[in-house]
């Protein structure tokens, strides 16, 4: 497979970026689109050039990190699945594809591909978790009996990787899905009603502070979204807030 | 549909004692990087039981009481000559990185150790492919630290510097690996040495001459690295061999 790309290249946070074109050649269906970039990096740098820096880790599809807008599609073309899990065979020979980072105000640009998602975790941090006393006498979580509809909610809001995707594809770069997931896995179960009200207070507080836009509803994020999270949880932190207001 | 086995965890790490501390003090090591918990076997979810045993049930211990010793230490300058003397080491190795005579990429080390651990240091090994893995591991790290080639500037984010310092690493720890796996003259756990062997397969254990830890002390070159060995002490049950059959 010959391919054009066409791949933002951006030296340091400060520097001004551009789009430069790569021609790629023998670029295999079964190759993963990531593995598709290891081999223009390796050509890159057997020719002395830099390599376009990218984040990566498990490609498994479960850490995160392969943030990549592909042809204007956040993690590009297929439904259900990050940019590590794509294979080359959903595209064709001859494609040109362009590759960006992720744009907005909240995720400033590292380098070439990798943004810094930090306000992610410090949206994290202000309330996603549950106080639980380790000293030895933790009672089982398990003896907390759970209706099946709610846990598997739960746990479905659970499976948000935090990627960012919703940002990307969202017109106001809102992290209203991701927030929303991450509220809506706590206020699903009782371990979490202790810290209720703070928590999507505080986690609201810190959204808004990182920057990021409002929601106004067009449902993009959920479309785009790797794991298919879904709107639901926005409407479930909405009246979460409410309540915390009231 | 393909399916190719690979390789997913290794076993070991960096010693621990019994509060997780490495052997620098007030460094402590937890979950999957160190080596306490599993021993010679590995099953699925042991990395995460390990993470979170260390984290939620040990390190909130035994941290704790580390620092309450250093209560009253105050602030620690920098201007001393041991952290002179590590800022120069770290300066002078990124620097050897950067100015390799520039032949090879980092990928092309990294694929070439990795043919032979794959080849020589996997699931089953014998002592011949061992000792020749030790010599061409020994062969390629003095080549890579001569002829690596990093692009780009170490004053910026380098994935391919970070990369190269992992690498780096990785070709010290590689040949360590063999020298462990030639060390122990049985076969147990993940570790199969083709020639001990039961007449119909099996892994053959020696628990009179090996059943302890190795715990390997760093010593510039990986084969001079001296072993310590933790015996293995079973007081509540007595050693068996497990049998699926």
């Amino acid at each position: 497979m010959k391919l054009t790309l066409k791949i933002w290249r951006q030296a340091s946070p400060e520097a001004k970026g551009n789009m430069v074109t790569y021609p790629l050649d023998g670029v295999d269906g079964d190759m993963s689109f990531l593995e598709m970039m290891d081999i223009l990096n390796e050509e890159l740098v057997n020719k002395g050039e830099e390599p376009v820096e990218f984040d990566h880790d498990c490609r498994e599809g479960i850490c995160g990190s392969c943030n990549m807008m592909i042809n204007g599609q956040p993690h590009g073309p297929q439904k259900l699945t990050t940019t590590c899990q794509l294979h080359m065979r959903k595209f064709n020979d001859g494609d040109t594809i362009t590759i960006e980072p992720w744009r907005a105000a909240a995720f400033p640009v590292i380098k070439d591909l990798i943004v810094d998602r930090s306000s992610f975790d410090r949206i994290q941090q202000a309330g996603a978790y549950v106080s639980v006393n380790t000293s030895g006498n933790t009672q089982d979580a398990n003896s907390i009996p759970i209706e099946k509809a709610k846990a598997d909610e739960a746990f479905h809001s659970a499976t948000c990787i935090g990627c960012g995707a919703c940002v990307a594809a969202c017109k106001n770069a809102s992290a209203m899905l991701f927030t929303s997931a991450k509220v809506s896995q706590y206020a699903l179960l009782p371990q979490g009603e202790i810290e209720a009200t703070d928590r999507v207070q505080n986690m609201v507080r810190q959204m808004d502070m990182e920057g990021f836009g409002n929601c106004t509803n067009t449902g993009a994020c959920m479309i785009e979204c790797p794991k298919g999270i879904k709107l639901e949880n926005i409407t479930r932190m909405n009246s979460e807030y409410l309540k915390a207001n009231i | 549909m393909k399916i190719f086995p690979a390789v997913h965890y290794t076993m070991g790490g960096l010693w621990v004692d019994y509060n997780l501390q490495t052997t620098v003090p007030g460094c402590f090591a937890a979950g999957e990087a160190n080596f306490s918990d599993h021993g010679a076997n590995r099953l699925g979810a042991s990395a995460l039981m390990q993470g979170l045993a260390d984290g939620y049930f040990v390190l909130p211990y035994t941290i704790g009481d580390y620092l309450a010793d250093e209560i009253r230490t105050g602030p620690i300058s920098t201007e001393t000559a041991e952290f002179d003397q590590a800022e120069k080491d770290t300066r002078a190795r990124i620097e050897k990185l950067m100015n390799g005579a520039g032949t090879h990429s980092v990928d092309y080390y990294h694929k070439k150790l990795g043919l032979i651990m794959w080849n020589k240091c996997g699931m089953s090994r014998n002592e011949t492919d061992l000792k020749s893995a030790m010599d061409e591991i020994a062969e390629l790290r003095a080549d890579f630290w001569k002829n690596v080639r990093v692009p780009g500037s170490a004053d910026t984010k380098n994935q391919e510097l970070e990369k190269a310092g992992r690498v780096a690493d990785f070709l010290e720890l590689g040949e360590l690996f063999a020298k462990d796996a030639l060390d122990r003259n049985e076969s147990c756990g993940g570790h199969f040495r083709e020639e001990y062997q039961t007449a119909d397969g099996e892994a053959l254990r020696d628990d009179v001459n090996y059943a302890y830890v190795s715990a390997w002390e760093y010593n510039e070159n990986p084969r001079d690295a001296k072993l310590h060995k933790e015996d293995l002490v079973f007081e509540n049950v007595e050693l068996k061999t497990r049998s699926y059959k």
